[in-house]
């Protein structure tokens, strides 16, 4: 089955569960194990936060929308993000280390435990971020 | 998100229902520290947490340390499986005082 679906939400913690929404809907149309569904529901959900928190850090109020695009073509799963936030350096990205226990950092060991590959992509002139986050299933 | 706090013998139970992402965790944090903070158990009850994000799991590391700094411990309790997954995959099983 092949999918190719997008939506746009306002940059804003209230637009999350929209986001979730959304992707549930996606992947309700895809024969895949609830379990894994619920999975790739909380990468998305996190990649989505990441924008609100990371790449907006310090904006309280915008009318900027992030988009998100989900395609399905044969097994390979690929997600794409857009934003016009802050430029993401990549290299500066990391997750806590899990032993060092503390609030917060771990957004992005999720998506990374969940998705085979998670790349920040230089090929949109009218975003200035593009994530992409790829699953074989 | 919504929730219930109960009292019962010095020990105060959240029950949060719903689901648990960044733009709620400033409330269900407006709930808990405090009851933490007077140094009292403090229960949370997830039954009927069907989402939970990092964010929501930072509200339960956060609940653990102020706990320990206040003399007092908190017990997550009865996990809905969709929770417990996402407690596993942070490696805070053996962390958090999980019933």
């Amino acid at each position: 089955m092949n999918i190719k679906e997008s939506k746009d939400f306002l940059v804003s913690t209230a637009s999350l569960k929209d986001v979730r929404t959304f992707s549930r809907e996606v992947f309700e149309k895809i024969n895949l194990p609830q379990d894994q569904k619920d999975e790739l529901v909380l990468a998305i959900a996190e990649a989505a936060q990441n924008i609100v928190k990371h790449a907006y850090k310090d904006v309280t109020e915008t009318s900027d929308r992030m988009e998100i695009k989900i395609s399905l073509k044969d097994n390979d799963l690929e997600i794409g993000f857009f934003d016009k936030g802050k430029a993401v350096i990549p290299e500066n990205i990391q997750h806590r280390k899990l032993d060092d226990i503390k609030p917060g950092g771990l957004g992005t060991f999720f998506i990374k435990q969940i998705m085979d590959a998670a790349v920040f992509k230089k090929d949109q002139k009218e975003w200035v971020n593009h994530l992409v986050l790829t699953k074989k299933i | 998100m919504t929730y219930k706090v109960t009292e019962e013998n010095n020990i105060s139970t959240v029950f949060l229902n719903g689901e648990i992402d960044m733009d709620v965790t400033e409330k269900a944090k407006e709930v808990i520290l405090p009851l933490v903070e007077s140094g009292k158990e403090v229960h949370l009850n997830l039954k009927d947490v069907s989402y939970m994000d990092s964010s929501g799991i930072s509200v339960l590391i956060e609940s653990h340390q102020k706990a320990l700094e206040n003399n007092t411990k908190v017990i997550v309790k009865e996990v809905s499986k969709s929770v417990l997954k996402v407690i596993m995959m942070a490696k805070l099983e053996q962390i958090l005082n999980l019933e």
